[in-house]
């Protein structure tokens, strides 16, 4: 892990990446402790809509609020619902995924089949469904992203395993009669830790993406928590009076999902085989 | 300068500073016109990057020539610096002056365009050839490359194919641009040995016929002694040795060439056969398989099957403990299959495998081919030793690490290798821990399944010594799967030969490589190409192996065998 | 062929599994059935009303004969009533369903367009300074979000051209070509932004995975020029890939409709879905979910059938 991290380090776009989510990590640690700036909820009533300055660096909103401090809360927000729906969608994905590829035949079928399902709805559209049968909010959103990507992890593992299987020293395993579960957590499970890791990253971007898209649409979190996603739609009708309030949201979405693309992408690099063998 | 292609002090390096990281280190040879070299050497010498050099070739691999010349007298008289011409100059040199083939037939040709548009292609490109004009070169020369049925063939692609067949057609593909020089990189070693025979012969006949010159690019001395006027041997980027064929092959100078010619195991048909171990009278078998049946159902996926593969169809052998027993046969005969389904990795349709209880409750271990593929490379050493242990209910203790040094020191590794990765090791380390592995539980017999052929040529005769050690050692039956007649020779006691699922002889080694009687066994035994058989003319053979798919139902006939020894059994053919 | 059958076999499997998750998600929703049905008027009904509807709809039923009922009703095209607009759900969606389908086409052709050259420039040009900057702009364009783009575009078009992209009303494509186009073009510049960064990622990595194929050394050796390496050997190989991920992402097409007609104020599907939520109109959100998921799959099936036409390999079998 730590020859993972130091390779990554020297990767120059994994530096960026890592740069990046290093800083969105603390703001939401400090968004958490109560550390921003201002009070993110309490409104300055005498100073609304004031461009950014010393004391409200990135301005204020209609109703006087830090926009600074609103953006760290959000980034928490938007953190604790990627890593919350991920963190899921990898666990019940992976499991899916593994056995279906090692008891293969009817199994496979099934479990596939129900992926399948899950597959042919658009990754938004599914998260709509849910919300609108339980209602927007933060679980929900959680909820929702996590079942929208289980089947994609679910993919991702079911065909390296299958390879996996195939492979001499499982068929080794199997004259030595090691046991089940040795041979899914040693030989198969061990050997997916690089894809999952590389998915994982690139998971997180997109529920960031998708967790903003909802709440841009006001089915994600709701007021009054801040979340990036309603502080962009919020700016619609204010661009041409206060760009702020537009450009940073959009630019901390930006660049959350850029830091988590970048880091997955050099994961991939670092992790592939190919240029492994290349080093070797 | 009469000749038509003289390399001087040629220097190839690789990657972000090539002078530092050269795999080709002054490498200097000369061609006449029809002239065969034979470039040999094992992976790593450098004699590929060397041939691809000639067209460039190597530019697109992330190699760069760092210093001297490659002179080629083009066609219209006028010589070229190969290594100093631009990308436009170098189009018309490749394919015109130079056509080249590849060892992999499989992967060489495009996978989303006919044959007959890539050859056609290659006409266009070379003369200009189109429509009509280009059809018809392209029949004419699929004739050529004695390819039947050339009319229907065009249209398939290349995965209709097989291998000995794609190469046929990357053969007619060189020639439709009548190149000066011919560039073989290895084109029969993806082959079986018999394809690899016709394809020998092809080459051969279509040199007298052309007058091309050839650079013959091989890991196989023995092989290029049947076609080269001269040979080169390579070594870590240097030419230790060249001179004409026979000079080299029988006046060795440089030790290297003489390690080849020596050490490793060439064909010798039944001289170098072991004699120690001979099987005792009435000894009992450690392990009898009798008539073993393998199928695998196609086309199940629809209501009902539509027939079977018959993979291994009525094999009988068995194996006495101290003996090796090698199964040899080209790709698809049922050899893999036969050893698999020994230990329960595929499930036998009928008949019976009975091992005697032996020092172990797991009588019989496996090494595979692939040492890169079947040593999980997440684990390091102690942990992939441990495993068959572990697997059967030994606690992992002082006793057991004993055990497992004692092993990885008998089999010539270092005891800090249980720290370490597989792949901190080179390939022979690896399948010397395969080997340390599948002796942990004290096995009675170890199932070799190609266990040597991923090896280079060296490293393949040390892993041989290393084996025939061990069973004397440890009183080892083998059960030696290989393709190889030349290392199959160097360890078995008796062979069985495998032809399409079915043993077709089976005896002791010297009797079967020596007096072969079935046909097949001679086919086989003829194609093996070895250092005695110089300039040999082949006849282009096109037997194809039966299909193996039989109808629901089929049964082959019950096998009627002649004895044609003491221990020397064939399996009386059909008269057509 | 037989994996062309396989896909047509399984086609409807999934469908039905479609079908299924939507009916028993609508069912879900808490409280009862009339509500999910009526939305916020149920609240008004006296208990013998409900008794009555509950009857007429067939609520009494046990649930797997309600889902067949269901199920029958579909394939007559009854997807049910809509609470808002009075109107059968099928009506409302086919009225909306042009527009959509239209700036999603509109998107893919962009993407495609502009991802594919790209991604096969930078591959030919790989490590080079071309490669890097092509490499840089994907990377930035898949980590834009649709309604972050949208936005942009809005606002510089309204700050700095003084332009509104025109809303509201659609002109049909057959009734007016051109306006219909011009009316889309953003939007649909909006939709295709992150696709055409991936369609480039793809293509190049695709790109340069063939390049170092054997085959493209063959072609090399015979002296082929770099253009027919490139066009010839490479991209039909490379486009393998391209058109997988092509059919995977049509379905984020018809998701991030969604955002980017809500950015617009297009009146098509996805704003549909969105105002079916917002005011719990449950039979048409589950008419437009299955519909829009029925849409994906069929494209999907279609994907697949380009695939095998590019691929000899799929296409024929050994013989």
């Amino acid at each position: 892990m730590g020859k993972m991290m130091s390779s990554l380090f020297r990767h120059p776009s994994g530096r960026i990446g890592l740069v990046i989510i290093g800083l969105y990590l603390l703001a939401a640690i400090l968004g958490t402790l109560g550390l921003t700036p201002h009070d993110p909820l309490k409104l300055f009533a005498i100073d609304r809509l004031k461009a950014p300055s010393q004391t409200y660096w990135f301005g204020t909103d209609l109703l006087g609020r830090d926009a600074f401090s609103r953006l760290m809360v959000g980034i928490r927000q938007s953190m604790l619902i990627a890593f919350a729906s991920v963190a899921i969608a990898t666990i019940a994905g992976t499991i899916i995924g593994l056995l279906s590829a090692w008891w293969g035949g009817i199994w496979d079928g099934i479990f596939m089949r129900v992926m399948d399902v899950l597959l042919a709805f658009p990754a938004i559209l599914l998260a709509l469904l849910i919300i609108a049968i339980v209602g927007p909010g933060t679980m929900t959103s959680v909820a929702a992203i996590a079942i929208v990507y289980t089947p994609i992890f679910a993919r991702v593992v079911r065909g390296p395993a299958l390879s996996l299987k195939q492979r001499d020293f499982v068929d080794a395993a199997r004259t030595f009669g090691s046991s089940q579960g040795y041979v899914l957590t040693r030989h198969l499970l061990l050997n997916l830790v690089a894809p999952l890791v590389v998915q994982v990253t690139l998971a997180l971007a997109w529920a960031l993406l998708t967790e903003a898209g909802l709440s841009f649409l006001g089915l994600g979190t709701q007021p009054p928590t801040p979340s990036l996603g309603l502080m962009l739609a919020e700016s619609r009708n204010l661009m041409t009076h206060a760009p702020w309030l537009m450009i940073f949201p959009a630019v901390t979405i930006m660049l959350g999902i850029l830091g988590f693309n970048l880091t997955g992408d050099a994961l991939r690099d670092i992790l592939d085989p190919r240029t492994q063998r290349r080093e070797a | 300068m009469t000749g038509l292609l003289s390399v001087r002090d040629l220097r190839v390096g690789f990657g972000q500073n090539p002078k530092a990281n050269e795999v080709v280190k002054g490498v200097s040879f000369d061609l006449g016109p029809g002239e065969t070299l034979g470039i040999v050497g094992e992976s790593g010498s450098g004699k590929s990057v060397s041939a691809l050099s000639i067209n460039r070739l190597v530019d697109f691999g992330g190699g760069r020539i760092t210093h001297g010349s490659i002179q080629l007298t083009r066609s219209d008289g006028t010589v070229l610096d190969v290594a100093k011409a631009d990308e436009k100059t170098l189009l018309g040199i490749r394919g015109r002056d130079v056509g080249m083939i590849f060892q992999e037939p499989m992967t060489s040709l495009n996978p989303v365009h006919t044959v007959g548009a890539q050859i056609e292609e290659a006409f266009r490109l070379s003369k200009g050839l189109t429509g009509a004009q280009a059809h018809k070169a392209t029949l004419d020369v699929l004739g050529r490359v004695r390819i039947p049925d050339a009319q229907s063939r065009l249209g398939y692609y290349p995965h209709q194919l097989s291998g000995g067949m794609r190469q046929r057609i990357m053969i007619a593909m060189a020639l439709a641009a009548s190149p000066r020089v011919l560039i073989a990189d290895e084109p029969t070693t993806a082959l079986d040995v018999t394809v690899q025979a016709q394809i020998m012969a092809l080459l051969a006949e279509l040199r007298e016929e052309t007058g091309m010159a050839m650079i013959f690019i091989t890991h196989d001395i023995g092989l290029v002694a049947g076609i080269a006027d001269r040979i080169m041997v390579m070594q870590n980027g240097v030419a230790v040795e060249q001179g004409e064929t026979d000079g080299v092959l029988d006046n060795p100078q440089h030790d290297y060439t003489r390690h080849l010619l020596r050490a490793v195991p060439h064909f010798t048909s039944g001289k170098a056969v072991r004699d120690d171990g001979r099987r005792a009278e009435q000894q009992e078998p450690i392990v009898k398989v009798d008539n073993l049946v393998v199928r695998f159902p196609v086309g199940k996926a629809w209501f009902k099957p539509k027939g079977a593969i018959h993979a291994v169809d009525g094999v009988s052998f068995d194996l006495v403990p101290g003996e090796t027993l090698a199964i040899v046969g080209e790709s698809g005969c049922g050899k893999s299959t036969t050893a698999r389904a020994l230990l329960g990795l595929n499930s036998k349709t009928r008949g019976e495998i009975v091992t005697e209880a032996g020092r172990s409750v797991r009588p019989v271990q496996m090494v595979f081919q692939d040492p890169f593929a079947s040593l999980n490379p997440r684990l390091n050493v102690e942990a992939l030793l441990a495993e068959p242990a572990i697997a059967n209910g030994q606690r992992r203790d002082d006793a057991l690490r004993e055990r497992m040094t004692f092993l990885l020191d008998r089999v010539g590794l270092p005891q800090d290798a249980l720290t370490r990765y597989p792949h901190q090791f080179s390939g022979g380390q690896r399948q010397r821990l395969c080997i340390a592995r599948a002796l942990m539980l004290n096995p009675d017999v170890v199932v070799l399944d190609e266990a040597v052929s991923a090896l280079d040529v060296s490293v393949q005769a040390k892993v041989l010594e290393l084996l025939v050690d061990l069973q004397q050692e440890f009183g080892l039956a083998y059960l030696f799967i290989s393709h190889d007649m030349a290392v199959v020779e160097r360890i078995a006691h008796r062979i069985a030969v495998m032809f399409a699922g079915q043993i077709v002889e089976l005896g002791e080694a010297r009797a079967v490589l020596s007096d072969p009687q079935h046909s097949y066994t001679k086919r086989l035994i003829a194609a093996v190409p070895a250092i005695e058989r110089r300039k040999q003319r082949f006849a282009v053979d096109m037997t194809q192996v039966p299909s193996l798919v039989r109808p629901p139902g089929f049964e082959p006939s019950p096998a009627q065998w002649r004895e044609a020894g003491d221990d020397h059994r064939v399996r009386v053919e059909d008269t057509p | 062929m037989s994996y062309v059958v396989q896909r047509l076999l399984t086609f409807p499997l999934i469908l039905l599994g479609v079908s299924i998750l939507v009916f028993v998600a609508i069912r879900l929703v808490p409280g009862d059935a009339i509500t999910a049905m009526l939305g916020t008027e149920a609240g008004l009904l006296t208990p013998v009303q409900r008794e009555t509807l509950a009857a007429y709809f067939g609520i009494d039923q046990p649930i797997w004969a309600q889902y067949l009922r269901w199920l029958t009703g579909l394939f007559q095209g009854d997807l049910g009533i809509s609470s808002i607009y009075g109107k059968p759900v099928l009506t409302v969606i086919l009225e909306r369903f042009p527009l959509t389908l239209q700036l999603s086409l509109m998107s893919m052709v962009i993407a495609l367009s502009v991802g594919v050259p790209l991604g096969v420039l930078a591959a030919s040009r790989n490590e080079r300074p071309s490669d890097l900057v092509v490499r840089v702009l994907a990377m930035l364009g898949q980590s834009t979000p649709n309604f972050v783009v949208g936005i942009l575009i809005i606002y510089v078009l309204s700050v700095f051209f003084g332009f509104v992209p025109a809303m509201g009303t659609f002109t049909p494509l057959f009734t007016d070509p051109l306006a219909s186009i011009a009316q889309l073009i953003f939007p649909a510049i909006t939709l295709g932004f992150a696709f055409a960064a991936s369609v480039t990622r793809i293509s190049r990595s695709a790109m340069l995975d063939v390049l170092s194929d054997d085959y493209v050394r063959t072609a090399r050796s015979k002296g082929a020029s770099p253009m027919s390496v490139i066009w010839h050997h490479a991209l039909p190989n490379a486009l393998i890939p391209v058109v997988t991920l092509s059919g995977v992402e049509f379905g984020y097409l018809l998701g991030g409709a969604v955002i980017v007609e809500q950015i617009f104020a297009l009146p098509g599907l996805g704003r549909l879905v969105l105002d079916a939520i917002t005011q719990r109109d449950y039979a048409l959100v589950q008419g437009t979910v299955l519909f829009i998921a029925f849409n994906f799959l069929v494209v999907n099936l279609l994907v697949d059938l380009a695939y095998v036409a590019l691929d000899p390999r799929i296409r024929i079998g050994r013989r």
